[in-house]
């Protein structure tokens, strides 16, 4: 004998959830709030303040249209700052990149503890930006650097006249920027990893059979194949670069003599600290057409991302 | 004279031993097949020639010099990968101009060289497009034109049929074959597929659990099986193999026929019970069991389609039989007794 199961009609409302047209808005509900609210929202109020007079004492949004733009670009110290956030953020970039390329390499090859030195070198992205700014904050000590002291150990420095790290611009630029090489290093490293794995080892193998060697295997055939994810990492370090202030913030508030400032640290000190919010927002603004340009990069990037 | 000689080649990976003591040689002109199933050590034994693995121990000639401590580059080898390995960012005829950029070819000369392997595989039309905007059979020409341009000694080829569809597939064997024949280079060609193996090679050197179990012409190979692997790992449906006083004995499906095709020759009669028969078109494959005899897979006959089945039918007995000329005798180690067996070549 056969038995049949009769299956007991349903409450309609149990396949609610299997219907896209419903629950699709609801799952992303989330996402667009929070663009909406964290990036749309401050985006827009930016603008307004950037064309009023508002500042803490006097919260007024008296429209005063381009004024502030005008009196930020007079400003000595604006100018100094837009060219030292070029200098920060192509300066790391090549740093961490180029440093980031070879130690991917080296931790390409086979050698013992090599699990070890993945997870160290990835350590500057897992500690905290501010503890480690800490650490290099003693590092370019005008007493204590232990910097100075090993140039001088090797006969590099005149210990009679020790660099002020910290106390000269140029210095204190190079400073930053190195601190800030130092944070992209472990992006670079990844992202290399992630390139030279993706490599096809047919690939690599006919190019041994064909006759390249070290340099025409890694200029000539890799290089070239991983560059669009090169690309998406320099395009990415930059934009993370460019509006970044934490180092410089931490490192050497900008100075000294406003030396040192990037758009992202002048716009705080002016908006937030002095309270001048209309400048602050102006500053900051000026970072928005620089940022287009690499997010436009960046799509492009990676629309061309498969070779 | 030989082209590429191995000798007592061993390659151990850790505690693996993926090559166990292979000697062997493909003459000049020789289309050379590796056969055997995966992981048996023969894309290793490929690698190992082209000088991208060093062996544990053992020798490596090509055209009568030893390589062994030459790089790739050297040893006058062209090598064609399972994909292909082109390189995605240049054009076709840059891919093709590279091993000769490589070597510090004159330019004019690179031209010549280009255009002549583009034309004989007849991809010139392609020269700009870039590897993606090639088929599977677009990219197997490109990367043979590679390989010929650098005038190698020896062509070693890892499997380039595996990622082109069936249809395709049986095309770009006969083209590939025909192209070996115009070159008149020496090939090692590497296959798990038996069809390949028997329809390209002059000569089939199989390899199991990287030792080498048989080499010859498919001919021999197919008809006088060094042993029960080779046996068993040729032939759709492989040889049946019984069990016999002292050892085994095997015959092909498409020679056990039923009693009555085989008149007025020296047969030996096997009662067969047909379990149950498959209709292949050109083919029906019977499936069953022999009386009193037990087999060492299912037994299985081949009969061509035209053939009538008359009164075979599942679960009934009937008088099959082989003539004797095609039975095989393998002793209780699995190896052929019935005549001196080539197992290393040379003997």
């Amino acid at each position: 004998m056969t038995a049949i199961a009769v299956i007991a009609p349903r409450p309609k409302s149990r396949f609610l959830l299997d219907r896209p047209e419903l629950v699709g808005p609801l799952f992303i509900a989330p996402a667009i709030l929070y663009v909406f609210v964290l990036v749309a929202l401050p985006f827009f109020l930016a603008i307004y303040y950037s064309i009023s007079a508002f500042t803490i004492f006097d919260p007024s949004y008296r429209f005063v249209g381009l004024k502030n733009f005008i009196d930020v670009i007079d400003s000595d110290i604006f100018r100094r700052t837009l060219i030292n956030t070029f200098v920060f953020t192509i300066g790391a970039q090549i740093i961490g990149l180029l440093l980031g390329k070879f130690a991917a390499m080296l931790l390409m090859q086979e050698f013992p503890g090599r699990g070890l030195a993945r997870a160290l070198v990835v350590l500057p992205w897992a500690v905290p930006v501010s503890l480690a700014t800490l650490a290099w904050l003693w590092m370019f000590d005008s007493l204590y650097s232990v910097i100075n002291w090993t140039l001088v150990a090797i006969g590099l420095m005149d210990p009679a006249h020790r660099w002020q790290w910290l106390g000269q611009q140029d210095l204190a630029m190079i400073a930053v920027t190195v601190v800030h090489a130092w944070r992209l290093f472990p992006f670079g490293v990844v992202i290399f990893i992630a390139g030279f794995t993706s490599v096809p080892k047919d690939v690599l193998d006919a190019a041994t059979v064909d006759g390249a060697g070290f340099w025409r295997r890694n200029y000539q055939i890799i290089l070239p194949i991983i560059a669009p994810i090169i690309m998406i990492a320099v395009i990415f370090g930059t934009v993370f670069t460019f509006t970044d202030l934490s180092v410089v913030y931490l490192l050497t508030k900008g100075g000294p003599i406003n030396g040192t400032h990037v758009l992202g640290s002048l716009a705080f000190q002016v908006g937030i600290l002095s309270g001048d919010v209309a400048h602050g927002a102006a500053i900051c603004l000026f970072l928005f057409p620089f940022l287009l340009v690499a997010v436009i990069f960046l799509l492009r990037a990676l629309r061309r991302r498969e070779i | 004279m030989a082209a590429v000689a191995v000798n007592e080649i061993r390659k151990k990976f850790g505690d693996v031993v993926a090559i166990n003591g292979i000697s062997l040689e493909a003459r000049d002109g020789e289309f050379m097949v590796l056969l055997g199933p995966s992981g048996c050590g023969k894309t290793t034994l490929l690698r190992i020639i082209a000088g991208l693995e060093k062996p544990t121990s053992g020798q490596i000639l090509i055209d009568g010099q030893v390589v062994n401590d030459m790089p790739p580059r050297g040893r006058g080898i062209a090598m064609v990968f399972q994909s292909y390995g082109l390189y995605p960012h240049l054009t076709v005829w840059n891919n093709i101009a590279f091993p000769l950029r490589t070597q510090g070819t004159a330019r004019a000369e690179i031209k010549r060289k280009v255009e002549w392997a583009a034309g004989l595989l007849g991809i010139d039309h392609l020269a700009q497009r870039r590897p993606r905007e090639l088929s599977g059979g677009e990219r197997q020409r490109v990367a043979l034109a590679r390989a010929l341009v650098r005038d190698p000694t020896v062509f070693l080829l890892d499997e380039p049929l595996s990622n082109l569809d069936a249809k395709l597939r049986a095309s770009a064997r006969s083209e590939l074959k025909q192209f070996q024949r115009t070159v008149r280079t020496a090939t090692i060609y590497v296959t798990h597929d038996q069809v390949e193996a028997m329809g390209m090679g002059d000569r089939i050197a199989v390899l199991d659990h990287g030792t080498l179990r048989q080499v010859g012409s498919p001919t021999e190979i197919y008809e006088h099986p060094a042993d029960e692997f080779v046996a068993s790992f040729l032939g759709t449906p492989p040889m049946n193999l019984i069990e016999r006083e002292g050892g085994s004995m095997g015959f092909r499906p498409e020679n056990f026929l039923p009693k009555e095709l085989l008149n007025g020759t020296a047969v030996v009669e096997f009662p067969f019970r047909v379990d149950r028969v498959e209709y292949l078109g050109s083919e029906h494959i019977l499936y069953g069991a022999l009386d009193g005899r037990a087999a060492k897979r299912e037994v299985t006959a081949k009969l061509p389609a035209h053939a009538t089945l008359n009164g075979i039918s599942p679960g009934a007995w009937h008088a099959f039989a082989v003539r004797e000329t095609e039975l095989r005798y393998f002793d209780r180690d699995g190896r052929n007794t019935q005549r001196p067996v080539t197992r290393r070549y040379p003997p």
